[in-house]
């Protein structure tokens, strides 16, 4: 069976780094790796027989032996291409997984702020970073308990109380190596303290145009009245595959702001999932996908009130093309104790062709009874009366669809409060879907 | 220039327009009423080239050139333009790109150059301050949150923007109070002039005060039943449209 021969494969490549790790193997840390390992080798990948993973086939990346690859040497003008142009950003560059420090730079930071390597953190000061590390994102799924036990490396950010990080931080993922399937597993740390702001950008590029596995993990505290916002952009080869999981955790009064942009991959899931775990938090969970060819793009959400007077807004869009597939699946949790919950989910797609498909899946779970939540779902076609309209002002059929279309899309950057990022967005969405 | 000929319209299985003939000169303006479902709006669909109609015989013509064998497209770049009776709204297309597009596609086939964006903008200017249009309709999406007399407002901002040969106002006046009916007339009136045309589509006799017809038909049951001056119009608004219906043959309004 490929699921457990995979699992096999994955087995041993831990147990030869672990055997090159010396000291390192016998510290408190990597407890929690090996922890973690077992975990997995409880767990198979899940398979569409999980109902999580209903949608969902992975059995096509359990085909390939996808190796942690170190030492690719990639220059600054490599990465230029994958930088948004006329953006002033402080940049972290993960390369395979692993933290660059050559090819990343930091502005001047207010005092206590720290943008470091994972893997430095975890040589340097691992109780600091124990006191965060796994205890969000909870190890349900073979994919978390991999990269957990292959935690290395990554990027941590850590801001304390008042400090306003004032430019971006881009954490630009680049994957791959010639001949190569490459494992790319960062793991990533985002803690804030109260009255906080920081704005993150995540992307994740290819190198060669070979078959990839990136398996990320996200772990974000929002502080008390921080505001925390993430934008995720999915932009890797269309034979990669690509799982995320970014979990955060929202304290009193905190915003917490997700988007996530996918326009690569050859399968992609994403779990974006949020605890509102405190009076007078807000969610905003926004993503766009479009796809082409044989993609295939799973966003599941959870966003889960346990605390009265919060609020979350969602709105998902995709753009289907060719035979391509979307999943959608957002769930609400309104706890028993979140009165006064104000929750708004929206979930709309486009199907350019009979041969895309979209499955579609709000649930919404209220255990309060004083609350508003109110759910959307509309897929189809484009409005023909709005395609007439435009033709009967001279604009060519083909056009007026792509005008749309592209409309469509571009709404879900509305909201963007970076005029040189909305552009960037709108750019890559004009320039696919011509 | 407009010539409407022995034109036959089915919707479905229902004959909509019974053998229509319509001659509209350039410097004209003709006004066509009706009660409701007459086939007022089918006819000004028709000419527009909106889909869902079948033409079973008749044609249409402008300058001479088969109106019913074009695109949409193609006849609005013509200069067939046709104000809606419920204009689309358009969620994340602003008005002022929208008709930087379409005023480009229109100038493309006139084989005229593009307006590059300050000439545009500058275009664009004139034309707001002459229909009372102001920055904030044209920034927004095309009609999105636009109320019912803004909505008709743009369509006129968008006809004295684009300045077709002929222009199908589809029940301009539904849904405007006074106020707006006048600022509505006064933006056709503008367009107006001896090298192109207006066709008024209207229940009410009261859009007409404001935009006086040289000719006025009257559509009932899918035929024009008779036509004048805008004196008919007055008469009509008198005596009702059962004063023209009883006049067509009890045996064909079965």
């Amino acid at each position: 069976m490929e699921n457990t021969r995979s699992k096999d494969w994955y087995i041993s490549s831990f147990k030869k780094i672990e055997e090159s790790l010396n000291g390192e193997s016998k510290t408190p840390f990597h407890e929690l790796r090996k922890n973690a390992i077992s975990k997995f080798e409880e767990f198979d990948f899940p398979t569409i027989k999980n109902e999580e993973w209903k949608y969902t086939n992975i059995a096509p990346l359990l085909k390939y032996n996808f190796k942690q690859v170190t030492g690719v040497k990639i220059s600054k003008k490599d990465i230029e291409k994958f930088l948004i142009p006329g953006l002033k950003v402080n940049l972290a560059v993960i390369v395979n997984g692993n933290y660059v420090p050559e090819l990343s730079h930091f502005y001047k930071q207010p005092s206590g702020v720290r943008i470091e390597s994972f893997r430095n953190m975890v040589l340097n000061d691992p109780e600091f970073l124990m006191k965060y590390f796994g205890k969000y994102a909870s190890i349900d799924n073979g994919f978390v308990a991999l990269n957990t036990a292959f935690a290395f490396d990554g990027t941590v950010l850590y801001v304390p109380d008042g400090a306003i990080i004032e430019d971006y931080i881009h954490i630009l993922n680049v994957s791959g190596a010639e001949g190569e399937n490459v494992l790319s597993q960062p793991r990533n740390l985002v803690i804030t303290g109260s009255n906080s702001k920081v704005r993150i950008i995540e992307s994740y590029h290819s190198m060669a145009d070979n078959e990839n596995l990136t398996n990320v993990v996200n772990e974000v505290i929002v502080g008390e009245n921080a505001d925390v916002e993430i934008y995720k952009l999915q932009n890797e080869n269309m034979k990669s595959f690509h799982v995320n999981r970014t979990q955060a955790y929202q304290n009193r009064g905190s915003v917490f702001t997700h988007y996530s942009v996918t326009f690569g991959g050859s399968i992609v899931r994403n779990d974006t999932n949020t605890l509102l775990d405190a009076e007078n938090c807000t969610g905003n969970l926004y993503g766009l996908y479009l796809t082409e060819g044989s993609q295939h793009v799973d966003n599941h959400t959870l966003i889960d009130h346990a605390k009265p007077h919060c609020q979350s807004n969602e709105m998902y869009k995709g753009v289907l093309n060719d035979s391509s597939r979307g999943v959608f699946n957002g769930k609400v949790f309104v706890r028993v104790d979140a009165q006064k919950t104000n929750a708004y989910q929206s979930n709309k797609a486009i199907l350019l062709t009979s041969d895309a498909m979209i499955d579609t899946k709000p649930q919404l779970e209220i255990y309060a009874d004083d609350v508003k939540c109110s759910h959307g779902a509309a897929i189809g076609q484009l409005d023909e009366e709005a395609v007439f309209y435009l033709r009967s002002r001279g604009i060519g059929e083909e056009l007026a669809r792509t005008v749309l279309i592209r409309a469509f899309a571009n709404d879900i950057f509305e909201t963007l409060t970076s005029q040189i990022l909305h552009d960037h967005l709108n750019h890559i969405v004009y320039a696919k879907l011509k | 220039m407009l010539t409407v000929k022995d034109l036959y319209v089915r919707v479905e299985d229902k004959e909509i327009l019974k053998g229509i003939n319509l001659q509209v000169n350039r410097g004209e303006v003709h006004a066509i009423m009706g009660p409701n479902g007459s086939g007022k709006s089918t006819l000004a669909n028709v000419i527009a080239g909106k889909e869902g109609y079948e033409i079973t015989g008749g044609e249409v013509t402008l300058d001479g050139k088969d109106l019913l064998d074009m695109l949409p497209e193609e006849r609005a770049r013509e200069g067939v333009f046709l104000a809606f009776q419920y204009p689309v709204e358009i969620p994340g297309v602003s008005n002022a790109s929208f008709l930087k597009t379409a005023l480009n596609e229109i100038r493309k086939h006139k084989g005229l150059e593009e307006l590059d964006a300050m000439h545009f903008l500058k275009f664009m200017k004139e034309k707001m301050k002459m229909v009372g249009i102001d920055d904030n309709l044209i920034n927004r999406p095309v009609n999105q949150g636009f109320s019912g007399g803004e909505k008709k407002r743009n369509e006129i901002f968008q006809l004295q923007m684009l300045q077709p040969t002929l222009a199908v106002l589809d029940e301009t006046d539904s849904g405007l109070d006074i106020d707006a009916l006048k600022v509505v007339s006064h933006g056709v009136n503008l367009f107006r002039n001896k090298d192109n045309a207006v066709v008024v589509v209207t229940h009410y006799q009261r859009l007409l005060n404001y935009i006086v017809p040289d000719f006025v038909h009257v559509l009932v049951s899918g035929r024009i039943v008779k036509s004048g001056g805008k004196e008919l119009a007055l008469e009509l608004e008198d005596k009702g449209y059962d004063w023209v219906t009883n006049t067509v043959p009890a045996a064909e309004t079965v």
